[in-house]
């Protein structure tokens, strides 16, 4: 007896809804191997870290200021990874959202103050989506990978960033610390609970906006039909290279937007530590959420709670926080493996086949 | 002449991983498979020969650690890729994710309880300089020949690798497999069992290339200690047309951006450390846009193994 896939007559819905669902018990389970091979109690850590994301009020905000950019960029990831464009520049694009804000919050105090917070937002969409726009103009125009092109400009937003907080940007009464002067008190974005912010609000908004331009508009439509086949969207007469860039305008935009949330209501500066990952683990978002706009909302908990449960071990058991980063990284190997059986079912094959 | 050979010396040594890393993606991708989890290997396997460095102080015992943590990384990708047919893109970037994450993480567990469990911060035996008679007294060629091992070894395993691809057999099975597999699998050759094997061999290579790192070229262990090399190099095997010699231009360029940055640094110069350390990623970007422009101007030369990217199984029409 051997197994054999056999080709599915349509994709399975089903296999797609549970096969995140297990590839996070199983992601789980190798991340007890990790635990346990480098002398740690797996479920007593898993508990705390479970506990610490969930268990309490408190936890449960922090687990939500995380959520917020999360969604905003796993947002901002999966609109670009429609169009197969594969987009892991988040992480600059948020850095970039981050320094919009940041230039309109120190420098614009022409501003009444009212206006600071709206106006600074945009100009963290917009940088954001700038940031995004090259690499998607190289890829239209030359055809120059884009998977290079917005990685390597992530390391060049962080330098730049780093540049400006040390340099020219750096508050001179802040005994040299390596940040921004705060942005005025009044152009704070307001908090809910704890930490987490109206930036909650925002990435809800935007996640269902993006649910129905994708499901709902012509525009939609075009994009989905990119992403499954680009030679025939283009004999439909769907202009692709004009997709990409708009489509990756919206990506970075979003990215930045979070970008500049974070740094509006929590940090209310630019300072070092801007590069936080988040724009990574958007990508592992994407992907666990199918792309899928409302889905992106509900993982990015689950992944805000995973890191706030890492900062949780760390305190409590001197455990180090990057076991967060591992669990993330190792729920994309099951997910991969599983995706398989959405278009193929396993089958056992009794007789040896004549040849 | 002084300046130059140092400056030269300096460019091959950080020139180095870069070359062991690009040669090994060359060989995965010239079978069709694009592994973007570089990065996560050569960090793990920076990690992984630092610290068996440190615990048993064999160099030997350290790098063929660091080839096996490479190979098994580069396994998970040809088992996701190829059996189970994933999309390579990410299947290659959950293996950088994990591979950074968990390098991070046992950077921070496997250390001596003296120093908190941290690794960072320690020092283990690493490879020295060794001078070749001779040659290594030559000015400029001396640049060649004072030299560790690791650096040394390359003289041998690239032109080794261009004999091997393009006139054995073998590497001709190889370059079928990543051209036009369903013809090569017609032929009988078994497509999916050559694409792990080169799979794994370019693991291996990355990770020789990531134990450089922490046993030659900047010896110690830091978290950021690959600083995006992993993903220079994908950058660098399509700067070398998919060729292991020319291999050899991209790595003694961005070794000598690395060697410029640090005589700069070291010199005091008007321009800011940041701006200075922005310089390997702007050449990435503009050397990926004239190649991909020369490859359309040229193809043939400069163009990728057809499949590159592509699942390939028997039953698929």
């Amino acid at each position: 007896m051997r197994l054999v896939l056999e080709k599915r007559e349509s994709r399975s819905r089903k296999v797609l809804l549970f096969v995140p669902i297990i590839s996070f018990g199983v992601s789980l389970l190798l991340g007890a191997i990790v635990l346990a091979a480098s002398g740690a109690n797996p479920l007593k850590t898993y508990i705390y870290m479970a506990r610490g994301a969930f268990g309490s009020w408190s936890g449960f905000t922090e687990t939500l200021v995380k959520a917020i950019p999360l969604t905003l960029t796993g947002l901002g990831v999966s609109i670009a990874f429609r169009l197969r464009f594969w987009n892991i520049g988040a992480e600059g694009q948020f850095i970039w959202g981050a320094i919009g804000t940041s230039w309109v919050m120190i420098f614009w105090n022409f501003l009444p103050v009212q206006l600071l917070l709206p106006i600074g937002l945009l100009m963290g969409m917009i940088t954001g989506a700038i940031w995004a726009g090259i690499p998607a103009i190289m890829k239209a125009g030359w055809g120059v990978d884009e998977t290079l092109t917005t990685l390597m400009m992530n390391y060049i937003a962080i330098l730049f960033a780093e540049y400006l907080y040390y340099g020219p940007w750096r508050d001179p009464e802040g005994f040299g610390f390596p940040g921004t002067r705060p942005f005025p008190r009044e152009a704070w974005l307001p908090r809910i609970a704890g930490r987490a912010h109206w930036g909650l609000l925002i990435a809800l908004i935007a996640a269902l906006l993006l649910w129905f331009v994708l499901y709902r508009t012509k525009w939609g439509f075009e994009i989905k039909m990119i992403g499954l086949n680009k030679r025939a969207a283009r004999v439909q007469g769907v202009n692709i290279s004009r997709n990409i860039v708009l489509v990756l305008l919206v990506s970075g935009a979003l990215s930045g937007l979070a970008g500049a949330t974070e740094v509006t209501a929590i940090q209310h500066r630019l300072m070092k530590g801007i590069d936080m990952g988040y724009g990574f683990t958007a990508i592992i978002i994407a992907w666990m959420a199918q792309l899928n706009p409302i889905a992106v909302v509900f993982v990015a908990v689950v992944m805000g709670g995973i890191l706030v449960g890492g900062d949780q071990i760390q305190m409590m058991m001197g455990l180090p926080a990057s076991m967060g980063l591992v669990l993330q990284g190792l729920l994309l190997f099951p997910l991969l493996a599983g995706t398989i059986f959405s278009d193929y079912r396993l089958k056992a094959v009794v007789q040896e086949e004549v040849v | 002449m002084q300046l130059i050979t140092t400056l030269l010396a300096v460019t091959l040594g950080a020139g180095t991983s870069l070359l062991y890393a690009t040669l090994g993606e060359i060989y995965t991708e010239r079978s069709g498979i694009l592994n973007l989890g570089v990065e996560g290997m050569m960090m793990m396997s920076a990690l992984a020969a630092f610290s068996v460095s440190f615990y048993t102080g064999s160099l030997l015992l350290a790098v063929i650690v660091a080839m096996a943590v490479g190979a098994g990384l580069s396994l998970i990708h040809a088992f996701l890729s190829i059996t189970m047919r994933a999309n390579q893109v990410v299947s290659g970037l959950s293996i950088t994710l994990f591979g950074t994450g968990l390098a991070s993480y046992l950077g921070q567990r496997l250390g001596p309880a003296s120093n908190g469990r941290n690794l960072a911060g320690m020092s283990a035996k690493s490879f020295s300089d060794i001078s070749v008679p001779v040659l290594g007294d030559i000015p400029i060629l001396a640049a060649f020949f004072n030299q560790d091992i690791m650096t040394l070894l390359l003289f041998i395993v690239v032109p080794a690798a261009w004999i091997f691809m393009f006139k054995t057999r073998s590497g001709l099975t190889l370059r079928a497999v990543g051209e036009n597999p369903r013809t090569a699998s017609a032929m009988g050759i078994p497509v999916a069992g050559i694409r792990y094997i080169y799979t794994a061999v370019g693991g291996m290579l990355v990770g020789l290339g990531g134990a450089h790192l922490t046993l030659g070229y900047t010896p110690g262990w830091s978290e950021n200690v690959t600083g995006g090399r992993g993903w220079i190099v994908i950058a660098l095997v399509i700067f070398a047309g998919w060729n292991p010699s020319r291999a050899i231009f991209g790595a003694v360029l961005f070794g000598g951006i690395n060697a410029i940055q640090f005589r700069l640094q070291a010199a005091g110069t008007v321009i800011p450390a940041s701006f200075l350390n922005m310089a390997p990623y702007i050449v990435t970007i503009i050397v990926l846009a004239v190649m991909t422009l020369l490859g359309r101007k040229r193809r043939g030369t400069y163009s990728p193994p057809s499949a590159l990217g592509t699942s390939f199984a028997i039953e698929d029409k």
